[in-house]
């Protein structure tokens, strides 16, 4: 490796100060602390030693959302092999059909393989595309306004992929994700000065300029012109009755098995993220189980009441949590540590108010079947306030304690 | 022309635009600016309204008692206004339905209440009437670039003319409905008045709070990483 730091060390002068090509300083910061932790020292006296650095607690997120996307490939793939097969369709469309065809992979539903690297060349080109128009945005920012390239766009990036419909048009794709990171993110300062989640900034602007290609019945399954409506759409017509009889069953959506965007159909890789999170301390066991809460309390308090006109009234808890995107959201989306709250007890309220929103937008607004994108956002926005109630909270307590 | 004459007319375009620097007159940016053409009539009512309604204040001026300005300058511009939607209603019919209460809103508008408080009040007549022209044109500015980027890709049109055409039409755009409703108005303004403060950094407001670069790896002024 002496190699490359006397390579590194070689070009060093001439991004520094004085040097020729300062603007790329940015871009050869990020990688040199990609190879070698940096050197650069605390003048002062007090200097925290913790081995859990931004880098790492980002790169931790991006490693927990892979059981996520290998299922989300799978599943992809799966769902499309399935209405191929009773379709009775035996080749696949355009150019993912000429790739499958070169490695000599077939469109069998019943074979694990076949159908991992079907739904892989949907979310692969989603992704790709994802990180070279947010990097692009992210060098440049970084190069502009002399801050550092941040490990943040890896986990905006991925997370971005798994929350889009598998057969999202590319340049959507990228419009969404410029939008995301410039309006979500740079133009507040950049990484931990966002106060809404990046890649959720990027779904919603998609969901509201092309309604069309994020919300509907024709999107969620990667076979051109065929219609399937998701979970929620489902219980949004007949409640839970009607998904029995459409032949959802938990069992099945806890799997996986079910319509949706790429990531957030599994309950099981989902799960395994989440233990991997909480067991490296990088989300707060707080937000999740503050959503867990909300989503509880709302739904029963909706069964409770009960309602003539609208079945959505009637959908258990369990249900909720399998279907659409509240578990990836809670899990991946809700604890991201830059837009919730900051306090201990903050983020447990912060938890809840994303739980009660996602089920009073799924449940009492006919416009919106799915509320966890918009509740995240919203909770997003209270995150501050919450906290400073908490604050108040504290002081008011303190001065009781210590008053004269 | 006098050079406090040029400064009323010609700084409010840019230097000193009301909605972009003063944050005046949101309101109706946002609610006026779906279709260009609908933008521009708008423009045309606020800045003949703004010019004047500093006029005539400006020329009561001096014989109206302090205490009662504001009501004086109310009754100026709410008359000026009611002439304006019944020019519109006779002339542009159509377009007056689709402006609806807005045109009617001007009297509420803080442009107009502002230039006739801050400026007509202290300013000969010419000198106003300048004002107020250049503060309708400074708010046309904006309204016309916010509708320009609104209705194109919004609907793929300008001033009704199909540009783009859109995929239900056989073409190949597909229209952003983000465009048509009004939030994407602030983004646009807000990217407008990023673009114009980077070319006046004075306009830039001091940050509230700074925050402390313990770790000192910037491009400029790092003393050199220590590998």
């Amino acid at each position: 490796m002496s190699f490359l730091r006397r390579t590194l060390d070689s070009i060093h002068p001439h991004v520094t100060d004085g040097g020729k090509y300062t603007k790329f300083y940015a871009l050869y910061e990020a990688i040199d602390t990609i190879f070698y932790s940096p050197g650069d020292v605390n003048q002062g006296r007090n200097h925290v030693r913790d081995a859990i650095d931004l880098k790492r607690v980002m790169i931790y997120v991006w490693i927990a959302a892979m059981p996520a996307v290998i299922m989300g490939c799978y599943n992809t793939g799966l769902q499309a092999n399935q209405v191929m097969a009773s379709l009775g369709v035996t080749e696949v469309a355009g150019w993912r059909g000429d790739i499958l065809t070169m490695f000599g992979i077939g469109i069998d539903p019943s074979s694990v393989f076949d159908n991992f690297w079907h739904g892989f060349w949907y979310w692969f080109p989603i992704y790709a595309t994802v990180f070279i128009v947010g990097g692009f945005w992210e060098v440049l920012f970084a190069s502009v306004r002399g801050h550092e390239i941040n490990e943040g766009f890896f986990v905006t990036s991925i997370l971005f992929s798994l929350i889009v419909p598998a057969t999202l048009p590319l340049w959507q794709a990228a419009i969404g994700i410029s939008f995301g990171i410039v309006i979500g993110k740079e133009v507040f300062g950049g990484t931990g000065k966002n106060f809404l989640n990046p890649a959720l900034t990027g779904r919603a602007f998609l969901y509201f300029a092309y309604p069309a290609q994020i919300s509907g019945d024709a999107v969620w399954v990667a076979v051109d012109g065929f219609t399937q409506a998701t979970a929620l759409s489902v219980a949004a017509q007949g409640g839970v009755d009607a998904l029995v009889s459409a032949g959802f069953t938990i069992q099945q959506s806890f799997v996986g098995h079910i319509a949706g965007s790429i990531g957030e159909t599994s309950l099981i890789a989902i799960a395994i993220g989440a233990v991997f999170l909480l067991a490296t301390k990088v989300a707060s066991w707080r937000i999740m189980l503050g959503v867990a809460v909300g989503v509880l309390a709302t739904s029963l308090l909706f069964n409770l009441i009960g309602s003539e006109t609208n079945p959505m009234f009637s959908i258990t808890p369990q249900w909720h949590f399998v279907m659409g995107g509240l578990a990836f959201g809670m899990v991946y989306m809700a604890t991201d540590p830059v837009s919730a709250s900051m306090t201990d007890t903050g983020r447990f309220w912060y938890g809840v108010l994303i739980g009660l929103m996602t089920v009073l937008i799924r449940v009492v607004n006919p416009a919106f079947p799915e509320g966890i994108m918009l509740a995240i956002l919203f909770a997003n926005l209270f995150a501050p306030l919450i906290d400073w109630f908490v604050i108040q909270a504290n002081v008011k307590r303190r001065e009781l304690r210590y008053a004269a | 022309m006098s050079s406090e004459a040029k400064k009323a007319l010609f700084e409010p375009l840019v230097a000193n635009n009301p909605i972009a620097l003063q944050i005046l007159g949101i309101c109706s940016a946002l609610a006026v600016t779906t279709q260009l053409s609908v933008a521009l009539i708008m423009c045309l009512a606020l800045t003949s309204v703004t010019a004047f309604s500093n006029l005539s204040i400006s020329l009561v001026r001096n014989h109206v008692p302090s205490s009662i300005r504001i009501i004086v300058q109310m009754t100026i511009i709410a008359s000026l206004v009611i002439v304006v939607d019944q020019i519109l209603k006779a002339y542009a019919y159509e377009v007056s339905k689709q402006l609806a209460v807005f045109v009617g809103l001007i009297i509420t508008n803080c442009i107009v209440m502002g230039r006739a408080e801050a400026y007509a009040m202290k300013n000969g007549p010419w000198n106003s009437f300048l004002d107020g022209i250049g503060n309708g044109l400074g708010y046309s500015v904006i309204l016309i670039v916010v509708g320009t980027v609104r209705e194109l890709f919004g609907s793929g049109s300008l001033l009704g003319y199909q540009i783009l055409t859109p995929v239900s039409e056989g073409g190949w755009y597909v229209p952003n409905g983000l465009m048509l409703l009004a939030p994407s108005a602030f983004i646009i303004i807000g990217l407008t008045i990023w673009a114009i403060r980077s070319f006046y950094p004075e306009q830039v407001e001091k940050p509230d709070f700074e925050m402390q670069n313990a770790h000192n790896t910037s491009a400029h002024g790092s003393t050199g990483g220590a590998h």
